[in-house]
């Protein structure tokens, strides 16, 4: 099936790039793991605060992984034996804890510390789309802030480009939904999650707040990267 | 067991019974809706408001402590309960048909069956928490007594699978939401139910007996990420089974659960 093949093909790719942030296991099951942070907890400061920083990478997105990787092993049993009803059972696990992992690791890459060019507007091709299709920086600031202070529960507010029409997008998605839930040519360059336990600790209900100041701390380097690949 | 308040604001009231309405001022009068004040010689009409009052819970806010800290209950209450109270009150202010309903009705009505209203989130949110307040108790816990807890073993074999079962919902509920033990008019039988954001299982027109909240704002200043704890240190040390008892007594008012089991001489 399709899904063998590519794990069989992660196999490959991490016998040679172990910091892929995965390994093989004994049945050549990929299993991941905990990607480093390319900065300090406390080094967002005093946007995020440390304490949220290393509670978020350790605790919360190692339960996903941890949940993601079991959720897999279930799965792999189940496929093996043509157990239908349990594979399908598992999806709901593996959309969670999988999108909670694709999600926090773009997000990880989304935040830059100030001395690292954390908050300096994009330059090159993404400003301009930027540009010419909201206004300005400050407008799409204010376009994402607005959907993920509205947003009711948990989920996450994103900047993505639509990779076949070539254009910019802001959407939000549900819990742990990864954006292309919502497009399957929507590729993230921005992600902000705006999940309690993102900001709680420091700016308990005012998720407003935090929504105004994570800009200070946005990597727009890595979004141009990202962006300057798919529309080149 | 000591006493303990019928609060009729915690069970849906039928449409026969609308009398008894949610509508409690700040200090816990009955105010219902404010009378419309006459014309006054200017013929100026004043502006007639509906409004829901932020209802205290029924023990201070350090009463939960350890397991419920004064500081928590000072911002989920203090705040965020207030903040829905208040964001309610905003739009019925707007609203002409929606303002005269009672809080049951208007959780069904701007459920609007799946495609919710804006009104729905806050009025809901606003009836869960006050659900929720009373549904806990200073040395809380242990178990439920006679009927109740017959009730429980008859539709859950054990009170500790009830328990297991609860714990187990509560932890795989993904994103925000809500646990309930809801007594199913239909299957006339209680069950464990979980749901997501604000709904609550009114919508479905059956009654719930208790809820646990477990959006993070509830327990993440006490207990940082960790739910199971907190979902433990409900049932354990929280939960009134006392107050469920009552809200039991109500339900089977209009869920026939059959005979009552009468010991023969």
């Amino acid at each position: 099936m399709a899904l063998r093949t590519l794990l069989s093909c992660r196999t490959l790719a991490a016998a040679v790039k172990p910091e892929l942030g995965f390994s093989v296991g004994l049945r050549s099951l990929v299993t991941f793991s905990l990607p480093d942070l390319p900065y300090d907890y406390g080094a967002l400061e005093p946007a995020i605060s440390g304490e949220i920083m290393q509670l978020h990478h350790q605790k919360h997105h190692q339960a996903y992984i941890t949940n993601y990787n079991k959720a897999l092993e279930q799965l792999e049993l189940a496929m093996s034996k043509g157990d239908a009803p349990s594979v399908v059972k598992l999806q709901s696990a593996i959309k969670f804890n999988g999108g909670g992992h694709v999600n926090h690791s773009i997000f990880w890459k989304n935040l830059a510390p100030v001395r690292e060019g954390g908050g300096e507007p994009p330059k090159g091709s993404l400003g301009w789309a930027i540009d010419t299709h909201f206004g300005s920086l400050e407008a799409l600031a204010q376009k994402m802030s607005t959907e993920g202070a509205a947003l009711q529960g948990s989920g996450w507010v994103w900047l993505g480009v639509d990779k076949e029409l070539k254009k910019l997008v802001v959407e939000t998605t549900v819990n742990q939904d990864p954006l292309v839930t919502k497009g399957p040519s929507l590729v993230p360059l921005v992600g902000i999650d705006v999940w309690e336990h993102a900001y709680y600790l420091q700016y308990k209900n005012v998720r407003p707040d935090y929504l105004k100041n994570i800009w200070k701390v946005i990597n727009w380097k890595y979004a141009s990267e990202v962006f300057e690949k798919e529309c080149p | 067991m000591g006493s303990f308040c019928f609060h009729t604001s915690a069970v849906p009231s039928s449409h026969l019974l609308s009398g008894t309405d949610c509508t409690y001022g700040l200090g816990g009068l009955k105010l219902g809706n404010l009378r419309k004040i006459p014309f006054s010689r200017t013929h100026k009409a004043s502006k007639v408001l509906a409004f829901y009052g932020l209802k205290k819970p029924p023990y201070k806010l350090d009463a939960l402590e350890p397991y419920m800290s004064k500081r928590t209950l000072e911002m989920h209450w203090g705040e965020l309960h207030r903040g829905y109270v208040e964001g309610l009150n905003k739009q019925l202010e707007q609203n002409d048909i929606l303002y005269g309903y009672t809080m049951d009705e208007l959780i069904k009505a701007t459920y609007n069956n799946g495609n919710p209203l804006p009104e729905f989130n806050n009025a809901a949110q606003v009836w869960n928490h006050n659900f929720f307040w009373e549904s806990m108790e200073p040395r809380g816990g242990d178990m439920p007594k006679l009927g109740l807890l017959d009730q429980i073993e008859k539709d859950f074999g054990s009170f500790t699978n009830f328990k297991e079962k609860f714990v187990d919902a509560a932890l795989t509920l993904f994103g925000s939401g809500w646990v309930w033990l809801v007594l199913k008019r239909q299957e006339r039988r209680l069950e464990v139910v979980k749901t997501s954001n604000a709904i609550n299982p009114l919508v479905w027109n059956d009654i719930p007996i208790i809820n646990l909240d477990v959006w993070e704002h509830a327990y993440y200043l006490d207990y940082k990420n960790d739910r199971a704890a907190y979902v433990k240190n409900f049932l354990d040390h929280l939960v009134s089974w006392d107050v469920a008892t009552a809200r039991m007594i109500r339900a089977e008012a209009f869920v026939n659960l059959g005979e009552p089991k009468i010991p023969v001489a």
